[in-house]
Protein backbone atom coordinates (compact mmCIF):
# COMPACT_ATOMS: atom_id res chain seq x y z
CA UNK A 1 0.00 0.00 0.00
CA UNK A 2 1.64 3.33 -1.25
CA UNK A 3 1.17 7.26 0.72
CA UNK A 4 -1.48 8.80 -1.15
CA UNK A 5 0.43 12.16 -0.89
CA UNK A 6 3.77 10.42 -2.32
CA UNK A 7 5.04 6.77 -4.05
CA UNK A 8 6.75 5.84 -0.31
CA UNK A 9 5.59 2.42 1.19
CA UNK A 10 2.90 3.71 3.61
CA UNK A 11 2.77 2.81 7.27
CA UNK A 12 -1.11 3.67 8.24
CA UNK A 13 -4.25 2.77 6.85
CA UNK A 14 -7.06 5.04 8.20
CA UNK A 15 -10.37 3.19 6.61
CA UNK A 16 -12.76 5.39 7.73
CA UNK A 17 -10.78 8.40 5.56
CA UNK A 18 -10.01 5.78 2.75
CA UNK A 19 -6.48 7.31 3.43
CA UNK A 20 -3.03 5.90 3.67
CA UNK A 21 0.59 7.78 4.37
CA UNK A 22 3.55 7.49 5.12
CA UNK A 23 5.42 8.62 8.43
CA UNK A 24 6.05 11.82 7.07
CA UNK A 25 2.48 12.31 5.46
CA UNK A 26 0.68 10.75 8.69
CA UNK A 27 2.40 13.33 11.04
CA UNK A 28 1.58 16.14 8.95
CA UNK A 29 -2.04 15.30 8.49
CA UNK A 30 -2.17 14.53 11.88
CA UNK A 31 -1.11 17.77 13.55
CA UNK A 32 -3.45 19.46 10.97
CA UNK A 33 -6.27 17.71 11.63
CA UNK A 34 -5.85 18.74 15.43
CA UNK A 35 -5.36 22.32 14.44
CA UNK A 36 -8.70 21.96 12.39
CA UNK A 37 -10.29 20.64 15.55
CA UNK A 38 -8.90 24.05 17.56
CA UNK A 39 -10.27 26.18 15.23
CA UNK A 40 -13.80 24.63 14.42
CA UNK A 41 -14.67 24.64 18.14
CA UNK A 42 -13.13 27.69 19.29
CA UNK A 43 -10.76 26.02 21.76
CA UNK A 44 -8.38 28.49 22.14
CA UNK A 45 -6.29 30.87 20.55
CA UNK A 46 -1.99 31.40 20.44
CA UNK A 47 -1.74 33.78 22.89
CA UNK A 48 -3.66 31.84 25.58
CA UNK A 49 -2.05 29.84 28.21
CA UNK A 50 -2.56 26.18 27.89
CA UNK A 51 -2.14 23.66 30.47
CA UNK A 52 -2.03 20.21 29.17
CA UNK A 53 -2.83 17.28 31.67
CA UNK A 54 -0.29 14.67 31.04
CA UNK A 55 -1.32 11.06 32.61
CA UNK A 56 2.02 9.71 30.53
CA UNK A 57 -0.29 7.23 28.62
CA UNK A 58 -0.20 8.00 24.50
CA UNK A 59 -3.24 10.08 24.14
CA UNK A 60 -2.22 12.83 26.62
CA UNK A 61 2.09 12.61 25.83
CA UNK A 62 0.97 13.40 22.07
CA UNK A 63 -1.21 16.36 22.39
CA UNK A 64 1.39 18.02 24.31
CA UNK A 65 3.59 17.01 21.50
CA UNK A 66 1.54 18.55 19.19
CA UNK A 67 0.43 21.97 20.88
CA UNK A 68 4.25 22.29 21.60
CA UNK A 69 5.12 21.67 17.54
CA UNK A 70 2.17 24.06 16.49
CA UNK A 71 3.33 26.81 18.87
CA UNK A 72 0.99 26.77 21.51
CA UNK A 73 1.81 28.12 24.68
CA UNK A 74 1.52 24.52 26.48
CA UNK A 75 2.62 23.42 29.35
CA UNK A 76 2.19 20.19 31.68
CA UNK A 77 0.67 19.22 34.67
CA UNK A 78 0.39 15.74 36.00
CA UNK A 79 -0.70 14.06 38.86
CA UNK A 80 1.01 10.93 41.26
CA UNK A 81 -1.81 9.27 42.16
CA UNK A 82 0.69 7.08 44.15
CA UNK A 83 -0.74 3.54 42.54
CA UNK A 84 2.06 1.14 43.14
CA UNK A 85 3.58 0.05 40.05
CA UNK A 86 1.67 2.86 37.75
CA UNK A 87 2.15 6.11 39.19
CA UNK A 88 5.97 6.22 39.06
CA UNK A 89 7.00 4.90 36.10
CA UNK A 90 4.14 7.24 34.51
CA UNK A 91 5.24 10.01 36.01
CA UNK A 92 8.94 9.19 34.90
CA UNK A 93 7.75 8.93 31.04
CA UNK A 94 6.26 12.40 32.11
CA UNK A 95 10.10 13.72 32.73
CA UNK A 96 11.99 12.08 30.24
CA UNK A 97 9.30 13.35 27.43
CA UNK A 98 9.81 17.30 29.25
CA UNK A 99 13.62 16.60 29.24
CA UNK A 100 13.84 15.67 25.64
CA UNK A 101 11.99 18.83 24.83
CA UNK A 102 13.35 22.39 25.42
CA UNK A 103 11.20 24.70 26.82
CA UNK A 104 9.00 22.00 28.11
CA UNK A 105 7.61 23.24 31.68
CA UNK A 106 5.39 20.99 33.71
CA UNK A 107 4.16 21.34 37.46
CA UNK A 108 3.44 17.44 39.34
CA UNK A 109 0.96 17.27 42.13
CA UNK A 110 1.73 14.93 44.19
CA UNK A 111 -0.85 13.40 46.51
CA UNK A 112 0.56 11.84 49.32
CA UNK A 113 3.51 14.50 49.41
CA UNK A 114 0.54 17.31 49.78
CA UNK A 115 -2.46 15.57 51.08
CA UNK A 116 -0.43 12.47 53.15
CA UNK A 117 -2.10 9.58 51.03
CA UNK A 118 -1.97 7.75 48.12
CA UNK A 119 -5.36 7.19 46.02
CA UNK A 120 -5.20 3.56 47.08
CA UNK A 121 -5.27 4.72 50.39
CA UNK A 122 -7.91 7.31 50.64
CA UNK A 123 -9.77 4.96 48.86
CA UNK A 124 -10.09 2.68 51.14
CA UNK A 125 -10.41 4.78 54.10
CA UNK A 126 -13.49 6.58 52.46
CA UNK A 127 -17.02 5.42 51.34
CA UNK A 128 -16.76 6.19 47.89
CA UNK A 129 -13.92 4.41 47.00
CA UNK A 130 -15.13 1.28 48.53
CA UNK A 131 -14.65 -1.82 45.45
CA UNK A 132 -12.58 0.34 43.33
CA UNK A 133 -10.75 3.76 43.78
CA UNK A 134 -12.09 5.28 40.35
CA UNK A 135 -14.59 7.28 41.49
CA UNK A 136 -12.51 9.13 44.19
CA UNK A 137 -9.44 9.31 41.77
CA UNK A 138 -11.77 11.00 39.21
CA UNK A 139 -12.76 13.48 41.82
CA UNK A 140 -9.21 13.75 42.97
CA UNK A 141 -8.18 14.29 38.97
CA UNK A 142 -10.87 17.30 38.43
CA UNK A 143 -10.09 18.92 41.34
CA UNK A 144 -6.43 18.81 41.13
CA UNK A 145 -6.69 19.84 37.40
CA UNK A 146 -9.30 22.85 38.22
CA UNK A 147 -7.10 24.05 40.76
CA UNK A 148 -4.05 23.96 39.25
CA UNK A 149 -5.34 25.84 36.19
CA UNK A 150 -6.58 28.25 38.13
CA UNK A 151 -3.79 29.03 40.44
CA UNK A 152 -1.56 29.16 37.33
CA UNK A 153 -3.84 31.57 35.49
CA UNK A 154 -4.19 29.67 32.69
CA UNK A 155 -7.29 30.21 30.31
CA UNK A 156 -7.55 26.89 29.12
CA UNK A 157 -7.47 23.18 30.45
CA UNK A 158 -6.94 20.45 27.56
CA UNK A 159 -6.98 16.83 28.04
CA UNK A 160 -6.28 14.20 25.29
CA UNK A 161 -9.76 12.39 25.04
CA UNK A 162 -9.89 11.00 21.74
CA UNK A 163 -13.06 10.51 19.60
CA UNK A 164 -13.25 6.88 20.81
CA UNK A 165 -13.31 8.16 24.96
CA UNK A 166 -16.06 10.38 23.86
CA UNK A 167 -18.12 7.70 21.69
CA UNK A 168 -17.44 5.16 24.73
CA UNK A 169 -19.05 8.02 27.05
CA UNK A 170 -21.93 8.51 24.99
CA UNK A 171 -22.72 4.75 24.54
CA UNK A 172 -22.78 4.02 27.92
CA UNK A 173 -24.84 7.43 28.88
CA UNK A 174 -27.19 6.60 25.71
CA UNK A 175 -27.52 2.84 27.16
CA UNK A 176 -29.22 4.33 30.61
CA UNK A 177 -30.54 7.17 28.92
CA UNK A 178 -28.24 9.90 31.34
CA UNK A 179 -29.86 12.60 29.73
CA UNK A 180 -28.25 15.03 32.26
CA UNK A 181 -24.73 13.57 31.04
CA UNK A 182 -25.62 13.49 27.55
CA UNK A 183 -26.58 16.89 27.12
CA UNK A 184 -23.38 18.23 28.77
CA UNK A 185 -21.01 16.23 26.56
CA UNK A 186 -19.02 18.55 24.18
CA UNK A 187 -15.65 19.29 23.52
CA UNK A 188 -15.66 22.57 25.65
CA UNK A 189 -16.85 23.30 28.31
CA UNK A 190 -17.10 27.08 28.51
CA UNK A 191 -15.69 28.41 32.00
CA UNK A 192 -19.29 29.64 32.52
CA UNK A 193 -19.75 29.29 36.14
CA UNK A 194 -17.32 31.28 38.72
CA UNK A 195 -14.42 29.30 39.33
CA UNK A 196 -14.70 26.36 36.46
CA UNK A 197 -11.99 26.76 33.71
CA UNK A 198 -12.32 26.00 30.64
CA UNK A 199 -11.85 22.62 29.48
CA UNK A 200 -11.67 21.32 26.23
CA UNK A 201 -10.27 18.51 24.09
CA UNK A 202 -8.17 19.01 20.81
CA UNK A 203 -8.61 15.26 19.76
CA UNK A 204 -12.24 14.45 19.59
CA UNK A 205 -12.06 13.85 15.95
CA UNK A 206 -9.09 11.90 16.20
CA UNK A 207 -9.54 7.97 16.53
CA UNK A 208 -7.72 6.45 19.55
CA UNK A 209 -6.10 4.09 17.00
CA UNK A 210 -4.22 7.43 15.27
CA UNK A 211 -3.04 8.84 18.50
CA UNK A 212 -1.36 5.84 19.16
CA UNK A 213 0.00 5.89 15.84
CA UNK A 214 1.31 9.22 15.93
CA UNK A 215 3.21 8.23 19.46
CA UNK A 216 4.93 5.15 17.87
CA UNK A 217 5.54 7.15 14.34
CA UNK A 218 7.22 10.28 16.25
CA UNK A 219 8.84 8.22 18.51
CA UNK A 220 7.13 9.19 22.12
CA UNK A 221 7.97 6.96 24.57
CA UNK A 222 4.51 6.53 26.71
CA UNK A 223 3.26 3.92 29.23
CA UNK A 224 1.84 1.12 27.79
CA UNK A 225 0.65 -0.28 30.63
CA UNK A 226 -2.95 -0.15 31.55
CA UNK A 227 -4.00 1.56 35.18
CA UNK A 228 -4.59 -1.81 37.24
CA UNK A 229 -8.13 -0.45 38.58
CA UNK A 230 -8.90 0.08 35.11
CA UNK A 231 -8.94 -3.64 33.99
CA UNK A 232 -12.38 -4.62 32.83
CA UNK A 233 -13.63 -1.04 33.40
CA UNK A 234 -17.20 -0.83 31.58
CA UNK A 235 -16.04 2.33 29.28
CA UNK A 236 -13.40 -0.29 27.67
CA UNK A 237 -15.67 -3.51 27.20
CA UNK A 238 -17.79 -0.32 25.42
CA UNK A 239 -14.44 0.74 23.81
CA UNK A 240 -14.59 -3.23 22.13
CA UNK A 241 -18.29 -3.01 21.43
CA UNK A 242 -17.30 -0.08 19.40
CA UNK A 243 -14.64 -1.64 17.46
CA UNK A 244 -16.47 -4.60 16.54
CA UNK A 245 -19.10 -2.28 14.62
CA UNK A 246 -16.08 -0.56 13.27
CA UNK A 247 -14.36 -3.46 12.15
CA UNK A 248 -17.62 -4.98 9.81
CA UNK A 249 -18.51 -0.93 9.00
CA UNK A 250 -15.64 1.76 9.37
CA UNK A 251 -16.49 4.84 10.39
CA UNK A 252 -18.96 3.80 12.27
CA UNK A 253 -17.70 5.41 16.12
CA UNK A 254 -17.35 8.45 13.84
CA UNK A 255 -20.54 9.33 12.39
CA UNK A 256 -21.88 7.67 15.73
CA UNK A 257 -20.03 10.58 17.88
CA UNK A 258 -19.83 13.03 15.13
CA UNK A 259 -23.51 12.87 14.16
CA UNK A 260 -24.35 13.61 18.14
CA UNK A 261 -21.80 16.93 18.12
CA UNK A 262 -24.10 17.81 15.13
CA UNK A 263 -27.69 17.10 16.29
CA UNK A 264 -26.44 18.58 19.45
CA UNK A 265 -25.49 22.09 17.86
CA UNK A 266 -28.72 21.79 16.02
CA UNK A 267 -30.46 21.88 19.50
CA UNK A 268 -31.95 18.64 19.68
CA UNK A 269 -30.29 18.28 22.74
CA UNK A 270 -31.35 21.03 25.29
CA UNK A 271 -30.02 21.40 28.67
CA UNK A 272 -32.32 21.39 31.40
CA UNK A 273 -32.75 24.54 32.94
CA UNK A 274 -31.28 23.87 36.52
CA UNK A 275 -29.88 26.45 39.11
CA UNK A 276 -27.30 25.07 41.19
CA UNK A 277 -25.84 27.16 43.12
CA UNK A 278 -21.96 27.66 44.14
CA UNK A 279 -20.45 28.47 46.78
CA UNK A 280 -16.47 28.84 47.16
CA UNK A 281 -15.09 25.97 49.37
CA UNK A 282 -14.69 26.88 53.06
CA UNK A 283 -11.37 25.24 52.95
CA UNK A 284 -9.57 25.44 49.18
CA UNK A 285 -12.59 28.24 48.04
CA UNK A 286 -13.04 26.02 44.89
CA UNK A 287 -16.25 26.03 43.83
CA UNK A 288 -18.79 23.54 45.13
CA UNK A 289 -23.10 22.96 45.37
CA UNK A 290 -22.94 21.73 48.90
CA UNK A 291 -22.63 24.64 51.86
CA UNK A 292 -19.00 23.90 53.42
CA UNK A 293 -16.51 21.88 52.21
CA UNK A 294 -16.31 20.73 48.56
CA UNK A 295 -16.49 16.93 48.15
CA UNK A 296 -12.76 16.79 47.11
CA UNK A 297 -11.84 18.82 51.04
CA UNK A 298 -14.65 16.63 52.89
CA UNK A 299 -12.21 12.87 51.34
CA UNK A 300 -9.68 14.50 54.04
CA UNK A 301 -11.54 15.39 56.81
CA UNK A 302 -13.51 11.80 57.01
CA UNK A 303 -13.30 8.83 58.26
CA UNK A 304 -16.14 7.13 56.92
CA UNK B 1 6.63 -15.97 11.91
CA UNK B 2 6.10 -14.70 15.72
CA UNK B 3 3.87 -12.84 16.69
CA UNK B 4 3.72 -10.70 20.17
CA UNK B 5 1.32 -9.38 21.96
CA UNK B 6 1.85 -8.08 25.73
CA UNK B 7 3.21 -11.02 27.38
CA UNK B 8 2.28 -13.46 25.26
CA UNK B 9 3.55 -15.18 21.74
CA UNK B 10 2.45 -17.06 19.20
CA UNK B 11 4.41 -18.93 16.28
CA UNK B 12 2.35 -18.66 12.86
CA UNK B 13 3.11 -20.92 9.70
CA UNK B 14 3.51 -19.59 6.46
CA UNK B 15 2.64 -16.19 4.85
CA UNK B 16 0.41 -13.91 5.99
CA UNK B 17 -0.97 -10.77 5.59
CA UNK B 18 -0.29 -8.74 8.85
CA UNK B 19 -4.23 -8.13 9.48
CA UNK B 20 -4.27 -12.33 8.60
CA UNK B 21 -2.30 -12.72 11.03
CA UNK B 22 -3.47 -10.63 13.98
CA UNK B 23 -7.04 -11.81 13.45
CA UNK B 24 -5.02 -15.74 13.41
CA UNK B 25 -3.92 -15.00 17.15
CA UNK B 26 -7.35 -13.94 17.99
CA UNK B 27 -7.23 -10.40 18.03
CA UNK B 28 -9.39 -8.07 16.08
CA UNK B 29 -7.05 -5.68 13.48
CA UNK B 30 -8.81 -2.05 14.67
CA UNK B 31 -7.59 -2.88 18.30
CA UNK B 32 -4.20 -3.17 17.68
CA UNK B 33 -0.94 -1.68 15.49
CA UNK B 34 1.78 -4.24 14.03
CA UNK B 35 5.18 -3.17 14.40
CA UNK B 36 8.22 -4.52 12.96
CA UNK B 37 11.66 -3.58 13.31
CA UNK B 38 10.43 -0.27 15.06
CA UNK B 39 7.99 0.25 11.96
CA UNK B 40 4.01 0.75 11.30
CA UNK B 41 2.60 -2.04 8.96
CA UNK B 42 -0.15 -1.52 7.82
CA UNK B 43 -2.83 -4.50 7.07
CA UNK B 44 -2.63 -5.83 3.99
CA UNK B 45 1.66 -6.71 4.18
CA UNK B 46 2.50 -9.65 3.52
CA UNK B 47 4.82 -10.78 6.35
CA UNK B 48 7.48 -13.40 5.62
CA UNK B 49 7.88 -16.81 7.61
CA UNK B 50 10.70 -15.20 9.76
CA UNK B 51 9.40 -11.97 11.03
CA UNK B 52 8.56 -11.11 14.34
CA UNK B 53 5.72 -8.64 14.44
CA UNK B 54 5.07 -6.79 18.10
CA UNK B 55 1.29 -6.14 18.61
CA UNK B 56 0.64 -2.83 20.05
CA UNK B 57 -2.68 -2.59 22.32
CA UNK B 58 -4.61 0.88 21.12
CA UNK B 59 -7.40 0.87 23.93
CA UNK B 60 -6.86 2.44 26.99
CA UNK B 61 -8.86 4.40 29.77
CA UNK B 62 -11.00 3.03 32.13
Amino acid sequence: MKCRKCSRQAVFNMRRHKLALCEEHYTEWFVAQTQRAIEKYHMFAPDDRVLVAVSGGKDSLALWDVLLKLGYQADGLTIDLGIEDYSTPSREKVEQFAAQRPGAEFVVVDLKAEYGETLPEVAKRVRRGRGKPCSVCGLIKRHAMNRMARDGGYSVLTTGHNLDDEAAVLFGNVLHWQTGYITRQAPVLPADREGFVRKVKPFCRLYERETAAYALITGIDYIYDECPYAVGATSIRHKEVLNRMEEESPGTKAQFYLGFLRARKAGFFCEQAEEVELHPCTNCGQPTSAPGLCAFCRLWKTTD
Amino acid sequence: MKIIYRDREWELEGRRRVNDAIKGVGLMPQTVLAVREGKLLTGDLMLKEDDEVKLVAVISGG
